[in-house]
């Protein structure tokens, strides 16, 4: 007699198995459906169970930010056409993500943000000149990362993913109750560095939150060619490490999730994953052509669901924003943008004797030679020129 | 004074700087209980407490990774790869991230990691188990690369590692472990950036590194029945290199043999051949040689000895150097003339 799948289930259900041993890998798995606490209209939904709405002011908040944060980002789409800037990847329509996870921080948790994280920065308070100076050239990090407590945007995919893990491993060593929070892309769930990441923060309770935006490209490449799970939430399942999903063009929806993540963490019971279900409205970068991969049609379908409009139609219809209020942000994103602008005018100095600086707390004597030798190539430039 | 052999310094640099610094952390695969494969974290986490010294999920890019995160919360940690080639998941994480952070940040993020990296062959292993791995990370700039030959050295240059502000990485030669010597520890040799002359000689300069540095000695004895008086330079630190120890021996004894047990093409030994002509040619009575392993796979163990760089291809190389002002006959084919 073969015993099938279906024949070991009636068994367990018929109380074989003590009733009381719950399915460990129950507590982990996220909801079926994204978490949502507004329609897309931004008609309110049912209070949710395992997530409160946040208080009103944070939501005010989160409005300003994003609007700010969605200006920042037209702004430095507009410099790259002006030159000012080598390349941008846009993060406009993921704006309840960027924000919403600075604002589930507090200023001396932990942030590893990729090169989508822009708009997340300069929502930290950084100064968005410091942000772009990566973009501009002038440098790779331009912002203090230990100062700001703000890792420098990742590059190689996922490979903060485990950053984050030994950073918060590290911070909860000495007695600190730091977070970390590693962003990441749909497309480098399928990295090594992802899984390693999100295993050794399980194995070691690091107190990290793996906030996966999916924004449905990888580049060009879907979402169906990076994974057959049902949803990305489920990779945390494997690792021990609760997961869930959310609407992330839901700003309510965001906060309130990843503020219960963050709260997880810092209570000690180890990393939370969140996937957040998304849609990068510009193309991955301004250097790529979107409409070799994606349709207008689906693009107009998420206009639909944007995230900044959301938001003012529930806090108008609430009573927490009127025209007066919405119009003051405007004027202060509008400001923002002005003063960068001005700003990213300035051409940046650039020294190129600082290229020897930082390859080593100490200068090698190899390094001390080939620094005079381009001093020695730039003073006798320097000597033709006068000529 | 007491003779002891290299892991067993190499275990007590581990437990002195744990000893001194409480944000030495030590972690890897099996480093635990263990103590590793090799034994070389015997006994630190039975002394030191399992926060100390532990055990990991086996992905060595999660455990240089997680190094680096905790360098950043201020902690420094030591991390055992545990052999050559098992390092090679690790290496997106050092060079685009260990080589890398300081400059990246102008120096406001630095991560001080040790990455220890027992490597190279001549003990049997199998395969994916003898790599020479050094000049992958030689040729990445933010590494200091580091290997000892001598047992007071595997101590003292392990000590000065981890207490260095930059990230290095350690590279052990299996094949000297367990080779004894007397020392007296704590022992402070030279410091980075120094090559050390092992033995003083006057005909031609053997330049040699980790696994190599015995080879060399070796030859050098064995040479003195052909009437040579060889001269052997111990390179220590590949990174950063001692262009002046190594100069000032070439132009004394004006010949040069530089030996590694690598794989030759592009190796750390082309580079340092490459200087010493740069900046021995007039002292130089002879093309500066090199010797070092065959340009292949790290070979099954019943092959290892033809590959490995042995005393008579040292030999071999030292006769080559033009003794009688005649040229190379090895290089007179009809392309080499041509």
């Amino acid at each position: 007699m073969t015993t099938t799948p279906q024949a070991v289930r009636r068994e367990s259900r018929r109380g074989s198995r003590p009733a009381t041993t719950p399915d460990p890998a129950r507590a982990l798995m996220p909801a079926g459906e994204p978490v949502r606490l507004l329609d897309p209209d931004g008609t309110p939904l049912p209070a949710h169970p395992d997530y409160p709405e946040p208080p009103v002011e944070a939501l005010v908040e989160l409005h300003r930010r994003m609007v700010i944060g969605r200006r920042f980002d037209v702004q430095a789409t507009a410099l790259t056409k002006q030159g000012r800037l080598a390349v941008y990847p846009s993060s406009r329509g993921q704006e309840a993500c960027q924000v919403g996870a600075i604002l589930a921080l507090n200023d001396d948790d932990w942030v590893f943000p990729t090169y989508r994280e822009s708009m997340a920065l300069v929502s930290r308070g950084i100064d968005p000149v410091e942000v772009l100076t990566l973009l501009r050239g002038d440098w790779h990090c331009g912002y203090d990362p230990a100062a700001r407590r703000t890792a420098p945007q990742c590059t190689p995919l996922a490979t903060q993913c485990v950053h984050a893990a030994g950073l918060a491993y590290g911070e909860a060593y000495q007695g600190r109750d730091t977070v970390a929070l590693a962003f990441i892309g749909d497309g480098a769930t399928s990295e090594g560095d992802f899984h390693e990441g999100v295993n050794f923060a399980a194995v070691f309770k690091a107190p990290v939150v793996y906030f996966v935006q999916n924004n449905r490209y990888a580049i060009s490449v879907p979402l169906s060619r990076q994974t057959a799970a049902p949803s990305l939430a489920y990779k945390g399942v494997g690792y021990g490490v609760p997961s869930e999903q959310v609407d992330g063009n839901d700003p309510v929806a965001v906060l309130a999730v990843l503020t219960r993540a963050v709260a997880h963490a810092r209570a000690g019971h180890g990393p939370f994953l969140v996937e957040a279900h998304t849609y990068r409205m510009e193309p991955h970068t301004n250097a790529d052509d979107a409409t070799r991969y994606r349709d207008a049609d689906e693009v107009e379908a998420w206009r639909d669901r944007d995230p900044v409009a959301r938001l003012e139609t529930y806090l108008r219809a609430r009573g927490a924003l009127d025209d007066a209020a919405v119009a003051a942000v405007a004027e202060e994103a509008e400001a923002y943008a002005a003063d960068l602008r001005d700003r990213m005018h300035d051409k940046p100095t650039v020294d190129p004797l600082s290229l020897f600086d930082h390859v080593y707390a100490q200068p090698t004597p190899q390094l001390v030679e080939q620094r005079d030798q381009v001093r020695a190539e730039l003073a006798a430039a320097a000597e033709e020129g006068d000529a | 004074m007491a003779t002891m052999t290299m892991a067993k310094a190499l275990n007590a640099a581990l437990a002195d700087a744990m000893l001194d610094d409480e944000r030495v952390v030590v972690f890897g695969e099996d480093v635990g209980q263990l103590g590793g494969v090799f034994r070389i974290t015997d006994g630190l986490q039975a002394r030191f407490g399992d926060k100390r010294c532990f055990d990991t999920p086996l992905a060595e890019a999660g455990i240089v990774g997680f190094a680096v995160g905790l360098a950043m919360s201020g902690l420094r940690p030591v991390v055992e790869m545990q052999f050559d080639a098992f390092a090679y998941p690790a290496f997106e994480q050092i060079a685009s991230h260990v080589a890398k952070l300081r400059n990246r940040t102008r120096g406001a993020l630095s991560v001080p990691i040790v990455i220890r990296v027992p490597y190279a062959g001549g003990i049997g292993g199998v395969e994916h188990h003898c790599d020479s791995s050094e000049a992958y990370y030689a040729h990445t700039p933010g590494l200091k690369v580091v290997t000892p030959a001598t047992v007071e050295d595997a101590y003292s240059l392990l000590r000065e590692a981890i207490a260095d502000p930059d990230p290095v990485v350690f590279m052990e030669p299996k094949k000297l472990y367990f080779a004894s010597a007397e020392a007296d520890l704590p022992a402070r040799t030279q410091p980075f950036g120094r090559a050390v002359v092992r033995r003083p000689g006057t005909d031609a300069t053997l330049v040699a590194y980790g696994p190599a540095v015995p080879v060399a000695l070796e030859a050098a004895e064995a040479a003195r029945e052909e009437g040579w008086d060889l001269e052997v330079v111990d390179v220590r630190t590949i990174v950063p290199f001692d262009d002046a120890t190594v100069t000032a021996s070439v132009r004394k004894t004006g010949r040069c043999v530089v030996i590694q047990e690598a794989q030759g093409f592009a190796g750390v030994g082309a580079e340092i051949a490459a200087r010493v002509q740069e900046r021995c040619f007039h002292a130089l009575h002879a093309p500066v040689l090199r010797v070092s392993g065959l340009d292949i796979p790290y070979p099954a163990p019943m092959l290892e000895h033809t590959h490995l760089p042995g005393v008579d291809r040292v030999l071999d190389a030292v006769a080559r150097l033009q003794w009688d002002d005649q040229p190379d006959a090895r290089w007179l084919t009809e392309a080499g003339a041509a």
